[in-house]
């Protein structure tokens, strides 16, 4: 649906994106991620056909952005970091605006503009100022406007920005039921919003991707050995010789002892040998109080991938 | 079609919705209405004169006076002059503020050609232009209500403002589309069109080939026949020709604009 190909842009002399390049299937939702100026924005803005790549190419749906771009916008609902909006328009009038811009028919665009203000839940200020409308409203109707004409890919930059906390599931609720029918590529700088909306993730980070996969995956992946937390009652170093004698056991902490006399042991080991060590620990007399296994954030993997690049750089 | 008009309307919306329409309006209109006001006055003065001086000597010495030649010929001159100084107030946002509010990246990614948004936001700036020439109809009303000049030569005046105007909306859009700060855009266009004003001066010293070059490019050179009921193909098709000229850089600066982004 979406092919991206070794993309680079220059701003002047200054280098935005480097051979940035991935792919988003029909009915995906991917994310895009990054630090703040890491070129998600920039990428976006290339894939929308808004400005042109200095090298590589952009397709949707098999045309390419630069050869035919009537045909790309078409089929390309995109919202803009900053909603592209006229305050001094009401929402209704800009709806109608953008609808006919982007060729519905006369006849279609009221059903189309009831449509999407359901969608995007904005019935109360339909007939509203623009200008007048909080920061969330008008986040809605730049959602809103992106939606019109039912574009089978969505390009959504930052789309959460500036909404509270009930909004920001709303939409995200609405991306995902996008899904399937609709190809959404959306960028955030927010992790957890990656990992409650996106299939697939594709890290950026000073304008090339750095990693790109589920959020499952990547967090699995990049994790490597796993780490076993415990909490028993009992001597420690006995626990900490028992523990590193096991098999596949390749580091044993203990942490500082609690107040309650109980003791927190940081287990890292190969593969998952939860079972084994909570019997070794019953079996040899210890109370056992927790045994966790810490999983990685996808925010641990953000910033090793993002920090990373930048002691390789220097 | 339907894209050009969609941004025309939007662009009358947005006219419309800010008090600088009715500002600009009532400002053009009063100004005008003073401008011909006096020139009326002076024309009655003469006319009250001219007949005590044919009473005294038995119809002897009586100036030929004309309302078209004397009141009409330069009203148009005079609406001239004042568009001159209100039309870059009317260009100065069509382009500038979608630079600046970031909705030219609604019009990028939408399926709207360039040309729909030259030619959209051109017409939106002559019409406007004509809504702000409606209430000055009156003023011309008032001389035929009150004495009896010749019609046609009234029409083609107004016809060579429209054209007149309409250049100076192509300026004015190309300026716009040059930069984000509107002010910027009603400073550059009220120089260029004021340079397109003078530039016969130029003639005077400049030799035999540059000359008949600036005498050519000069706006107002072509707008006297009009204002003197005169139509002449050949200042229809310079103002043809500075209007495309006027639109044609506006698209190419807009073009360009996305490549530099």
């Amino acid at each position: 649906m979406i092919e991206v190909q070794k993309l680079t842009r220059y701003y002047g002399e200054t280098l935005a994106i480097e051979d940035v390049s991935f792919q988003v299937g029909k009915g995906e939702i991917v994310g895009l991620l990054g630090p703040n100026g890491a070129g998600k924005t920039t990428t976006m803005r290339i894939i929308t056909g808004y400005m042109p790549p200095t090298s590589g190419t952009a397709k949707i749906n098999g045309y390419d952005v630069l050869e035919e771009p009537q045909e790309v916008k078409r089929r390309l609902g995109y919202l803009p970091e900053n909603p592209p909006l006229y305050p001094d328009l009401r929402v209704s009038e800009y709806l109608a605006f953008v609808a006919r811009l982007k060729e519905i028919p006369s006849g279609e665009i009221e059903r189309a503009i009831d449509q999407v203000i359901e969608k995007a839940a904005l019935q109360e200020v339909r007939h509203k100022v623009i200008g007048a409308l909080s920061k969330g409203y008008r986040q809605r109707v730049g959602l809103a406007q992106a939606l019109l004409n039912d574009p089978p890919v969505l390009i959504l930059d930052e789309p959460t920005v500036g909404l509270d906390p009930r909004q920001i599931i709303e939409i995200r609720e609405l991306i995902k039921a996008l899904a399937g029918e609709h190809t959404v590529v959306l960028s955030t700088h927010i992790l957890p919003e990656v990992e409650m909306t996106c299939q697939r993730v594709v890290i950026i980070n000073d304008g090339r991707v750095v990693a790109e996969d589920t959020p499952e995956n990547l967090t699995t992946r990049a994790s490597g050995n796993l780490r076993i937390m415990l909490e028993i009652q009992g001597d420690g170093s006995r626990a900490t010789q028992l523990i590193k004698q096991m098999p596949g056991v390749q580091m044993v902490q203990e942490q500082s002892p609690e107040v309650n006399g109980h003791l927190k042991l940081l287990v890292e080991c190969e593969r998952d040998l939860r079972s084994e060590i909570a019997r070794t620990i019953v079996e040899n007399g210890f109370s056992l109080f927790e045994l966790t296994a810490e999983k990685y954030s996808l925010e641990d993997i953000f910033l090793k991938l993002t920090t990373q690049e930048e002691v390789l750089e220097e | 079609m339907k894209k050009t008009v969609a941004i025309f309307q939007a662009e009358m919306k947005h006219f419309f919705y800010s008090p600088i329409a009715y500002v600009v309006i009532a400002l053009f209109t009063v100004i005008v209405g003073y401008f011909f006001y006096s020139n009326l006055s002076w024309f009655v003065e003469q006319q009250y004169m001219d007949m005590m001086r044919s009473s005294q000597f038995g119809g002897m010495g009586r100036a030929r006076l004309n309302v078209n030649l004397h009141v009409i010929t330069p009203y148009f001159f005079n609406v001239a002059l004042i568009s001159l100084f209100i039309l870059p107030l009317v260009t100065m946002r069509l382009y500038a503020e979608e630079k600046k509010a970031g909705t030219v990246e609604l019009l990028y990614t939408t399926p709207v050609s360039v040309g729909n948004i030259v030619i959209g936001k051109w017409l939106a700036g002559v019409v406007f232009y004509l809504i702000m020439l409606a209430p000055t109809v009156v003023f011309n009303l008032l001389l035929f209500l009150y004495g009896n000049p010749d019609s046609l030569p009234v029409l083609a005046g107004y016809l060579g403002l429209v054209l007149f105007g309409g250049a100076f909306v192509a300026v004015g859009l190309w300026i716009s589309s040059l930069t984000e700060n509107q002010i910027i855009a009603a400073i550059g266009s009220f120089g260029l069109s004021l340079l397109l004003w003078v530039i016969s001066w130029a003639a005077e010293f400049s030799g035999e080939l540059l000359a008949p070059v600036f005498k050519y490019l000069s706006i107002i050179n072509h707008f006297e026949d009009f204002a003197r009921g005169i139509l002449d193909t050949q200042h229809l098709a310079y103002y043809l020709l500075l209007i495309s000229t006027g639109m044609f850089l506006t698209f190419k600066s807009i073009e360009s604009s996305r490549w530099k982004a």
